[in-house]
């Protein structure tokens, strides 16, 4: 099943668990997703093999920059009207503390959604929303 | 005392950014190396394997692993230029663009150099490329915050680590 019949299925159903089990980068960083309505917020659950900063522990910036690009991916996918997977143009990522060895969550927001490029904000929070650890914008390429 | 025996650093340049890497547990996971130690800068591999892809149609490996690739080898070059000190660096922020796909099946390199160092901060850039720099799949600049934790030469015993 290609990923844009996953997708279809996905939004009829509700249900992105499948997708993220489809793409083997999300499955690789543990990535998960939790839907609550029309909200949806995306997990990092603390593996070791996202660590980056092994005394601290942290977790690697790098898996933190993935996270941002899936999420973001998933929650186009989400509002889009004709689901195609999309593309990340660039990235912009202000890491705002450390990202402790504890689990990560990720909310996203479309701030422009144009017919070929769309700017999703993206902020990464552990203990608490109001107190991200990292914010990012991104521009992802629709068609 | 002997020629042998002289007060020196422990090991050279280029094994202290292996142990930093190989500290660094995701990059390890991702299995990558360094390749190379120019007077600028340094070159990361990224192999190319399946658990990197992003779309599972193609074959294409997902940005993430590049991002993570880039933020490794900027670390690295922070190092490097921090050489022979050692520092704690977080990475500040991070911007990377997407020029092209990368091929499947083929491996990632990214090319990086610290371009201006300060007291408080480290500047790097860098491309990452598959068969040729001068057709780069992406563009990264990242800044690294000095934490002046630490101003002695690396150790054996120290653990380095790559961020925050």
């Amino acid at each position: 099943m290609s990923i844009n019949e996953i997708v279809l299925q996905c939004r009829e159903t509700n249900d992105y668990a499948r997708l993220v089990e489809a793409i083997p980068y999300a499955r690789t960083i543990g990535m998960g997703c939790i839907k609550a309505g029309e909200e949806v917020i995306f997990t990092l659950p603390a593996i070791k093999s996202n660590i980056g900063n092994p005394t601290l522990p942290a977790i690697h910036g790098g898996v933190l920059g993935g996270f941002i690009e899936q999420s973001a991916q998933l929650h186009l996918l989400m509002v889009m009207e004709t689901p195609t997977y999309p593309k990340v143009v660039d990235l912009s990522i202000d890491y705002l503390s450390a990202g402790l060895f504890r689990d990560t969550f990720a909310e996203c927001r479309v701030l422009r959604m144009g017919r070929r490029i769309a700017n999703v904000a993206v902020t990464l929070w552990q203990a608490k929303k109001e107190e991200p650890i990292a914010t990012a914008r991104a521009h992802l390429l629709l068609s | 005392m002997t020629e042998d025996e002289k007060p020196q650093l422990p090991f050279t340049l280029e094994e202290g950014l292996k142990m930093f890497l190989h500290g660094v547990r995701h990059s390890m996971e991702l299995g990558m190396a360094l390749e190379e130690i120019t007077p600028q800068g340094l070159v990361v591999r990224l192999p190319y394997s399946d658990k990197i892809i992003g779309n599972p149609d193609t074959g294409v490996i997902h940005g993430g692993a590049i991002t993570s690739l880039m933020d490794q080898a900027c670390g690295l070059a922070v190092a490097q230029a921090m050489a022979p000190d050692f520092d704690i660096t977080p990475t500040i922020d991070l911007r990377i663009d997407y020029m092209r796909p990368a091929e499947p099946g083929k491996d990632v390199f990214a090319y990086v150099e610290s371009y201006r160092k300060t007291r408080s901060v480290v500047f790097t850039r860098g491309i990452a490329y598959q068969d040729n720099r001068d057709e780069p799949i992406a563009h990264c600049v990242a800044n690294y915050m000095r934490m002046g934790l630490s101003k002695v030469p690396w150790t054996p015993t120290k653990t380095v680590g790559e961020r925050q």
